[in-house]
């Protein structure tokens, strides 16, 4: 019987209150707890996705935010059904995940960082034709799909190659077109562009975009590369401790949760000396530029006042104020310093 | 139960690819393979000395260890050493995103292991045979009963064995638990011994397991070890055994994935 909720269901992906607890054993160093652990284990409850709820529009593309071990990558699996929920409830095209019915695994894909998905002593292109088999896939449908897949990702002189001969990044655009084959209505991709090089990053990130745009896909793509997020998705989900943040449009993110500005300040030779920067703000580490330029996080109310200062008490050779990279808002909001 | 068929088609065929590949492998696993039924061949030979034990003589027992070769060679199954390997590599994950069961690949690669390795195990059981003289009267009644019986113990087999793989689903200490199964499998099947040559207590034991009915009953069936009766009594056992391993595998099956946590991938 199947769970299907039928078309009245309008939207692709919907979560509610969706969690997932470990017991995870627990137990100090040492030859004593060790043995004491034998006779008693003592266990810790992890709640890795702890009451989330969101819903996704068909064709949206949304950026799943958190650092490592946030819970972004236990929530795509529990949406590929690969994992049973601690408690809540979610709907993927009307399908309940974890109940694994055969029209809903067929309408989605999960593509991981080191899926290993394909045959590693086959050439490529013998995965695929094993895709097609499982996922049922007719025959013309199979021939057009695999002809756009080849133009997108540039397989042509790839697919004839044994897997294991393929560097990464070729190895990732097989794996893409081997989860991509079914033409699925629902992408979830965790951290699709890890360890490859920045051509190949942006190669992903534009494959993506016009999948979406051919196809219409609704796409949950986790990250922790910023550019990928900005790249693709007009909206973000921030999760961190298994708790949703922060839900809503990009640059609104870093309104709300970074009222600051960047006041870069260069100064003329010599006129650094002495100076205290506090009077003006936050000395700010970790922003790329040489030494010659200070940046201070600045309160937005106080940013006209403090450069007016700035000008009228020290030598500035040049000074801009500027939106903080949305990296350094995020990278706040995770370390906690942002109230949300 | 066409579209079963055109997976089994569709996956044998990349599984026979891949194994084609690995020449020297298969060749170490075959060597394995042999060298346990012919010491217990030589052994059990020089026990029965020019006489009998138990019925069977110097040229039966060349017989019987023989086919046992053959048919465990068909029947035997790697799984549940390979399994813990695939949850903690991702490769269970990766399975278990796509429509379809993943017991089908891997059983796909087991056949289709079988049908490679079968080009040199039965030309060198002929060789062996040339050797070792077995005393051997076929019936084509009797083969094609034990073409029957194969079926079972392989399918048997296979259950029995997947199911114990998804004990490492709970655990990865799933050395131990293969060994314990090993540890019956190998009194009980009839390797050590021919089940006639049990002690009676074990006898029976073995007669009620399941482990005899994967390997032992086909290969004294075929060598007309059996009456009638014990005949029909075998494949009822066998049968009987098909469906308390078929329900078992779907049970732990279900709870596993319940409990799967996809750490690997």
């Amino acid at each position: 019987m199947s769970t299907h909720t039928g078309s009245s269901h309008t939207a692709a992906i919907a979560v509610e209150e969706l969690s997932k607890y470990y017991e995870v054993s627990e137990r100090s160093g040492g030859l004593l707890a060790a043995v004491g652990s034998f006779f008693r284990r003592r266990t810790r409850l992890v709640r890795a996705v702890d009451a989330i709820s969101f819903t996704i529009a068909p064709g949206e593309v949304v950026g799943f935010l958190g650092p490592n071990g946030a819970g972004k990558t236990t929530t795509l699996k529990m949406l590929a059904g690969l994992l049973y929920p601690t408690a809540g409830q979610a709907r993927v095209l009307g399908y309940v995940p974890w109940r694994r019915e055969k029209e809903f695994l067929r309408r989605i894909t999960l593509v991981m960082g080191q899926r290993q998905q394909l045959y590693w002593d086959l050439p490529a292109i013998d995965t695929l034709l094993v895709n097609r088999v499982i996922y049922k896939i007719p025959e013309t449908q199979f021939r057009q799909t695999l002809d756009e897949l080849i133009e997108l990702l540039d397989l042509a002189p790839l697919l004839g190659k044994q897997v294991r001969q393929l560097s990464l990044g070729e190895r990732m655009r097989c794996e893409l077109a081997a989860a991509l084959i079914h033409r699925p209505q629902v992408l979830f991709l965790d951290e699709p562009t890890i360890g490859l090089d920045v051509t190949m990053q942006e190669r992903i990130r534009s494959f993506v975009r016009e999948y979406n745009r051919r196809t219409g896909a609704t796409v949950l793509l986790t990250s922790h590369y910023m550019a990928d997020v900005t790249a693709l998705c007009s909206r973000v989900i921030v999760i961190h401790h298994g708790k949703l943040l922060y839900d809503g449009a990009l640059g609104a993110l870093a309104a709300r949760l970074a009222p600051f500005k960047i006041v870069s300040v260069a100064l003329e030779d010599g006129a650094a000396a002495g100076v205290d920067w506090t009077e003006y703000g936050e000395l700010v580490t970790g922003l790329d530029g040489n030494g010659s330029k200070v940046h201070l996080r600045v309160p937005r109310e106080q940013a006209a006042e403090v450069t007016a200062r700035l000008l009228s008490r020290l030598r500035v050779h040049d000074l801009s104020v500027e939106d903080p990279p949305i990296e350094a808002v995020i990278d706040r909001v995770f370390r906690g310093e942002v109230p949300d | 139960m066409r579209d079963l068929i055109r997976l089994y088609g569709a996956m044998l065929q990349a599984s026979l690819g891949v194994q084609v590949q690995y020449r020297v492998a298969l060749v170490i696993w075959l060597l394995g393979l042999v060298i346990q039924p012919v010491v217990y061949l030589v052994v059990w030979s020089a026990v029965a000395g020019q006489g009998a034990v138990g019925g069977y003589t110097r040229g039966d027992f060349a017989a019987y260890y023989l086919t046992m070769m053959v048919v465990n060679h068909l029947t035997f199954t790697w799984i549940m050493w390979e399994y813990d390997y695939l949850i903690r590599q991702g490769q269970l994950s990766a399975m278990l995103l796509k429509p379809a069961n993943p017991v089908h690949r891997l059983a796909a690669d087991n056949i289709a292991y079988k049908l490679l390795t079968s080009v040199v195990v039965l030309p060198m059981a002929v060789l062996l045979g040339l050797y070792f003289r077995p005393t051997l009267s076929l019936t084509l009644e009797r083969v094609a009963l034990f073409l029957a019986a194969i079926a079972g113990a392989w399918v048997l087999r296979w259950l029995l064995e997947y199911t114990l793989a998804l004990a490492a689903f709970w655990t990865t200490r799933v050395t131990a638990l293969n060994e314990l199964y090993y540890g019956l499998f190998w009194f009980m099947a009839g390797q050590v011994a021919p089940n006639a040559l049990l002690p009676p207590g074990v006898q029976l034991a073995a007669e009620l397991l399941p482990f005899r009915y994967t390997v032992g009953f086909p290969v004294e069936l075929v060598l007309g070890r059996l009456q009638g009766a014990q005949i029909a009594q075998g494949f009822a056992v066998q049968l009987i055994w098909l469906a308390i391993a078929f329900a078992s595998y779907h049970l732990l099956w279900r709870a596993g994935l319940r409990r799967y946590s996809a750490v690997g991938g």
